[in-house]
């Protein structure tokens, strides 16, 4: 019996980094000396972008569509908040708590989710994140309800890096987080792991024909997903040192549907760049005139829908295609 | 007992606006997150019509379904007529789309105020019986709801129509290969849907209030009727209704600290239990 010989060249190939991809890291050194005023809204960027790679974890690879991916946004921010509030201030300590926090919710909610077919997914995920925004916006003594919650105090990073005024400590706090979860998040979806969930989203009928556990597959997949969105919220909290009520809100899940369809699901770069053209986009056009800016924002979305499904990375791919051999 | 009784006057209303949700999301399974934004079309064209140009009350509100309606065929011939073979998340975000479009386009026009209501002098009052205190607009929506319910179940099962629209939904096919015109059915049973949004969101204004903001606030139970009341089934729809109606009232009236939290919890354990809804048939596809 001769073992069988695998070619898994091609796959290591795409694990590999791309030239591109070290370019694109350098941004965010470049963005810290062409805009130093504006270091609040990059770090904003930034947070956003570790959210949105977290829905594109959720749905652009494991195919679960979400409408209430803001619940654990909320979670994590809350986490992070109230340890901060009563003596943990440490950032790191809270970014795990929030994570864990996140987590769990993930976990058990894994488990509504995967009944029903898309449909009743969108309706569980919107209920699941309702319930919880309607508990945080209840429980004043606890949340601080529509005022948002105070007295959040955050220790010095590493016990070195105090947050500063100018935004410095929380701008390369949170882009050293961004980059640490994509590295990790890259090095998941080109594991086998990552590999059998986009196999499930492609053809559910055939993965246990494989040997691959859907269930399991997606309870994983959901819980991480729900782990890098509750990290988000608590580097929120901690770089504004303020939660408040609406990070569960429900614009806030779809906004984040829209700049996922932006950037073009199921690429982590996807995820990243159509945060950066949103999130600069809005900074720009929301300055003119805010209802304007939703017009257009709006408007957007029902032309992406219509035109451009695979978004910003589609494009770029498509520009891309003739270079490389067709595969 | 009054307690009973608004909740079942705000069911009736809920029953009104989604009734129409339940035709489009549930019989033609297109998933229409802006369904509100056709009832606060209706709304808004209520309003207008009665502050500014002095129309009565019982004109304005068919006007108002008829706006509703006519801006249902206008956007499914463009733009929704493409998505009713696309996955259910593009529908999703191509309708969170036309919310955000129509929220801002209220805003730029009415601001962001509550809408003045004034409701015509012989649906105000009450009328008192011991233990109860009927409250003449309450009966009136109780009515109205109630004739549009009978009215829509006789349509669906009784007329030409109606019968067109089933084997529209259950098989495109073979309903085009019988001759049945299933693009004009389809864009009359989502005009029907728009008005019916716009009816209610018109006969709305007094209990649910109308701003931009109506789009959003109202959407869960708009899909929670649905869900409970299961796909395209209007007896279904009509006993969710007022099943919501009632514990919203009642939760409210007795515990307030736990707000739509009830509600909520609700939809999500039914989705679980039974994910085809109370009275719904099994999935057709």
């Amino acid at each position: 019996m001769t073992p069988v010989k695998l070619d898994l060249s091609p796959l290591r190939r795409a694990a590999a980094w791309h030239w591109a991809e070290y370019a694109f890291w350098l941004l965010p050194l470049v963005a810290y000396f062409v805009f130093p005023k504006n270091l609040a809204l990059l770090s904003q960027i930034a947070i956003t972008a570790l959210f949105c790679l977290s829905l594109d974890l959720i749905l652009g690879y494991a195919g679960i569509v979400s409408l209430g991916h803001a619940a654990f946004f909320g979670l994590g921010a809350y986490a992070a908040g109230l340890m901060a509030k009563y003596g943990w201030g440490d950032p790191l300590l809270g970014l795990a708590g929030a994570a864990l926090a996140a987590a769990a919710a993930g976990f058990l909610t894994s488990f509504l989710v995967l009944r029903g077919a898309d449909l009743t997914r969108l309706m569980v995920t919107l209920g699941v994140s309702m319930m919880l925004y309607e508990a945080a916006n209840k429980l004043t003594d606890f949340t601080g309800g529509v005022d948002g919650l105070q007295g959040v105090d955050i220790q010095p990073v590493l016990g070195m890096f105090s947050f500063d005024l100018y935004g410095k400590t929380a701008y390369w706090y949170s882009v050293a987080v961004l980059f640490l979860m994509f590295w990790v998040a890259r090095r998941l979806v080109h594991s086998p792991f990552g590999l059998s969930l986009r196999g499930i989203r492609q053809n559910v009928g055939r993965m246990p024909a494989i040997g691959a556990p859907v269930n399991a597959r997606l309870v994983a997949a959901y819980t991480i997903g729900a782990a890098y969105a509750g990290v988000a919220g608590a580097l929120l909290t901690q770089t504004t040192q303020f939660v408040s009520l609406d990070v569960m809100a429900f614009s806030r899940s779809a906004e984040l549907l829209l700049i996922l369809v932006l950037g073009g699901t199921g690429s982590l770069y996807g995820a990243l760049i159509g945060t950066m053209v949103f999130m600069a986009a809005h900074h720009f056009l929301s300055d003119i005139n805010p209802q304007y800016w939703q017009f257009w924002l709006g408007a957007a979305l029902v032309l992406i829908v219509l035109f451009a499904r695979d978004g910003i990375m589609g494009l770029l791919r498509k520009l891309s295609a003739p270079a490389r051999t067709p595969s | 007992m009054t307690i009973i009784f608004d909740g079942l006057a705000a069911g009736m209303l809920l029953f009104l606006i989604s009734v129409g949700l339940s035709v489009t999301l549930g019989l033609m399974n297109f998933v229409n997150l802006a369904h509100g934004a056709f009832a606060m079309l209706g709304g808004y064209t209520c309003a207008l019509l009665l502050s500014r140009l002095g129309v009565p009350f019982l004109l304005a509100a068919p006007a108002a379904a008829a706006t509703a309606a006519l801006a249902g065929i206008i956007l499914e011939r463009t733009l929704y007529r493409r998505l009713y073979a696309a996955t259910h998340l593009d529908q999703v975000l191509f309708s969170i789309g036309l919310i955000f479009m129509s929220i801002s386009t209220a805003h730029y026009f009415f601001g962001a105020t509550q809408q003045a209501f004034v409701l015509p002098d012989f649906l105000k009052g009450q009328i008192n019986l011991p233990g109860l205190d009927v409250g003449i607009y309450r009966l009136f929506l109780i009515v109205v709801g109630l004739i549009l319910a009978v009215g829509l179940q006789w349509m669906v099962s009784h007329t030409r129509f109606g019968a067109e629209l089933r084997a529209a939904v259950d098989n495109p096919r073979a309903a085009r290969g019988l001759g049945i015109n299933v693009d004009r059915v389809f864009t009359l049973a989502f005009a029907l849907g728009s008005g019916l949004a716009g009816l209610g969101g018109a006969l709305g204004i007094e209990m649910l209030g109308l701003d931009p903001g109506f789009p959003v606030k109202y959407i869960v139970y708009f899909l929670i009727v649905v869900a409970v009341g299961g796909s395209g089934n209007i007896k279904g729809s009509l006993l969710a209704s007022l099943m919501l109606g009632l514990f919203d009232v009642a939760g409210k009236y007795y515990l307030p600290q736990v707000g739509a939290f009830v509600i909520y919890a609700v939809m999500v354990v039914m989705l679980i239990v039974r994910p085809q809804g109370l009275f719904g048939r099994a999935a057709a596809k």
